[in-house]
């Protein structure tokens, strides 16, 4: 999506800077991001408007992208580095500005398992999202996530995993919340590449997220119940 | 042939092209000419959603071209149960394992494994041979080198399973756990564990994998 000649990014008005900053995301190009987000705040954008319209909205497109097959793992991590380095200047600021805050989430690879690439693409998409997301890391037992969901009180559990031999391991931890009377007041959210709907429903999961943005609008879904029931309650 | 025995039934083995040469040299080595083997492509290990309905429609080919067993070489492969509810349906055996590292090492040696190092990357023979084209080049990490390190920042070591003694091979697998920053060991495997199941496959009597 990148044009040949040289494009000046301070010279864009916020339309065209913004469309570019979709194409800079859309290919993984972390500089030009970064100076795009620090034009538009230069220019008087609140962090939270060039996080949704600016860097959300070119991970959006990216991901449906993904979705369709046109790209593929290492360009979405590539357009994922581009996010996380304009996210790294925005998050600072949005924490000062209060930006809306959805709901918050706790976010773990399983036990046996070290692979997060997924989980951190759903972490940065949360966030992105205005999910407060506490991420405890890859290889937890269940030990770790009762720990968690005690100390945040979040409204979301997630737990990922990529391995065919580690997936079970989302029962452990599931079953140990329904003993110990605590799996009602979490959604809980699983995802990792063998995983399906039918796997989620088996070890009692709230629902299978198959990408970070089915994750983002599934997440949003049970928030809204959630809001609903409460405020019915 | 001793005795009467009728011969073994003409099988069709189903492998991941990862294993076509192992699989092709126990049935040398062995003089099975009863059974023949045909492939899936040894990429769909980076896209494993692709696994269970190529395997389908391999074992309909195979069928259609008269063999009267049909035998699955390959894991799991991350297709989380998919590929087994094919199988099943379609009535194929598979090799027991998650992995091919796993059946090459046999599982107990390969649990071992794991247990002393999680953050453990398994190499194969074939993915000795071809880490550059199916790693380096297969994650994108020649166009995107900054990719190394998010693919691979909690691995801790490399384990080449070596199927046969190659010093090229060792020195690639070297050269690979170099590559990513890793230590390396190298464990023999042979093809023991992977021929036996095959072997059952050999007999007329009937087979329980």
């Amino acid at each position: 999506m990148s044009d040949e000649e040289d494009i000046v990014l301070s010279e864009l008005d916020d339309e065209e800077l913004v469309q570019q900053m979709h194409d800079d995301l859309y290919d993984g190009l972390a500089d030009e991001v970064v100076e795009g987000t620090n034009i538009l705040l230069e220019r008087g954008w609140e962090p939270y408007r060039v996080l949704t319209e600016a860097l959300v909205e070119g991970m959006r497109i990216v991901g449906i992208d993904f979705r369709d097959g046109i790209l593929f793992v290492p360009e979405v991590l590539m357009s994922a580095n581009s996010m996380k380095a304009g996210m790294g200047i925005l998050k600072p600021l949005l924490a000062e500005t209060g930006a809306p805050k959805v709901g918050k989430m706790v976010i773990g690879t399983v036990k046996g398992d070290i692979h997060d690439i997924g989980k951190n693409l759903v972490s940065m998409m949360m966030e992105g999202a205005g999910f407060e997301v506490v991420d405890i890391g890859i290889n937890n037992p269940v030990e770790n996530y009762l720990e968690a969901i005690e100390e945040h009180t979040p409204d979301i559990l997630g737990m990922s995993a990529l391995l065919t031999t580690t997936m079970p391991y989302m029962k452990v931890v599931i079953d140990t919340m329904t003993e110990k009377g605590i799996r009602n007041d979490y959604v809980v959210l699983v995802g990792g590449a063998p995983l399906n709907e039918a796997f989620a429903d088996n070890v009692g999961a709230d629902a299978y997220c198959r990408d970070a943005a089915v994750a983002v609008e599934t997440a949003k879904t049970f928030m809204a119940k959630r809001q609903g029931s409460a405020a019915a309650g | 042939m001793p005795g009467n025995r009728p011969l073994p039934e003409k099988t069709m083995l189903i492998a991941c092209g990862a294993l076509a040469n192992e699989t092709l040299a126990v049935i040398e080595r062995n003089g099975w000419d009863f059974m023949d083997v045909t492939c899936l492509p040894a990429s769909y290990h980076n896209y494993p959603d692709k696994i269970p309905e190529a395997m389908r429609t391999k074992i309909r080919a195979a069928r259609e071209d008269g063999y009267g067993n049909v035998v699955a070489l390959f894991a799991d492969c991350g297709t989380g149960g998919a590929l087994d509810v094919v199988l099943r349906e379609e009535g194929v055996d598979r090799i027991p394992g998650a992995h091919c590292y796993e059946f090459y090492s046999g599982s107990h040696v390969f649990d071992q494994i794991a247990e002393e190092e999680i953050g453990t990357f398994y190499l194969t023979d074939f993915l000795a041979r071809h880490f550059d084209r199916l790693i380096i080049e297969g994650l994108g990490i020649d166009r995107h080198p900054q990719l190394l390190d998010m693919y691979f920042q909690h691995y801790k070591r490399l384990v080449y399973l070596a199927q046969v003694d190659d010093p090229e091979l060792d020195a690639a697998a070297e050269a690979a756990a170099k590559k990513l920053n890793v230590e390396y060991k190298r464990v023999f495997t042979g093809l023991g564990p992977y021929q036996q199941f095959i072997a059952q496959y050999a007999s007329d009597e009937p087979s329980n994998p």
